[in-house]
């Protein structure tokens, strides 16, 4: 029972979800069906993140991504109303053999740079990652690069946000 | 089941991101929801992500780290992005790109 693969497993599972929902994301039209498939492959990217050894990170997905902006998404589109009474917003003919071709060349490409033999694999160093996360935990370990080689672009993160809050305040307000 | 096991997932979730990726790209073509293109955007940001987070196995914690800085950005572009739509179904009540032309060459 130990050399079950449940890990690869539970990989191609959430894998076969993370892609149906991306193109029921891309296929529904109606907005609000559009965002709950959304919501779906961001929960089935945080369980990949876990199932990578990045546990930090697949917590913030859920709920950062899934939580915060997914639901920011959702307050707009019922702020607006567009929920309900939509037409159809898909373009014809020209966008949709650009998008395919688009797609399918930056799919390749981006398959093959991955795929190059040596251009990413340093087989092994993984053990580091699981080694930091066992002494320092799921948190410390990204806590200890974060603080100590990356302090100034950490602290830059808050004015950027600082930046983003008063920048969407004045842009949704009634009158300037 | 010996083949799933042999393959490993960081290598696979490199070719997932790949895919999503290329998804998004598509999706932003298909569409002229303003709100939706957002999303497709938010997915193409996942699957950078996701290939940081793949590679952080081999190469080393910082991608996680990375990560982290492009969830921050792309909470801050939602929010203004999302002020901008606001702020656009104002003037034109709509969001569909097709009615906004004004710096249409």
């Amino acid at each position: 029972m130990t050399n079950f693969p449940i890990v690869p497993l539970l990989w191609w599972l959430f894998a076969a979800l993370a892609v149906g929902g991306a193109l029921g994301t891309i296929t529904r039209r109606n907005p609000i069906a559009s965002l709950l498939f959304l919501v779906l492959t961001f929960f089935s990217l945080a369980a990949i993140y876990v199932l990578l050894g990045a546990h930090f990170i697949g917590v913030v997905q859920v709920i950062v991504y899934a939580g915060a902006i997914l639901v920011l998404f959702l307050f707009v589109i019922m702020l607006l109303n567009l929920g309900h009474d939509y037409q159809s917003d898909m373009r014809g003919g020209f966008w949709i053999v650009a998008g395919f071709l688009a797609a399918g060349l930056i799919g390749f490409v981006l398959w093959r740079g991955f795929n190059t033999p040596g251009a990413v694999r340093q087989a092994g160093a993984g053990v580091h990652i699981d080694a930091a996360v066992d002494t320092l935990n799921a948190v410390g370990a990204i806590a200890q690069p974060l603080y100590r080689n990356f302090l100034v672009p950490f602290e830059l993160t808050s004015i950027l946000l600082l930046v983003a809050i008063i920048g969407a305040v004045l842009l949704a307000k009634r009158r300037v | 089941m010996n083949t799933l096991r042999q393959m490993d997932p960081s290598q696979l979730s490199l070719g997932l991101a790949a895919i999503l990726f290329a998804i998004g790209v598509a999706g932003v073509m298909f569409r002229r929801n303003a709100i939706v293109l957002f999303m497709c955007v938010e997915l193409m940001l996942n699957a950078v992500n996701l290939a940081f987070i793949a590679l952080s196995r081999s190469i080393g914690i910082e991608g996680q780290v990375f990560v982290f800085f492009v969830m921050t950005v792309a909470a801050a572009e939602a929010a203004v992005g999302l002020a901008l739509v606001i702020s656009i179904f104002r003037l034109a009540e709509t969001v569909d790109m097709k009615n906004f032309t004004l710096l249409r060459w």
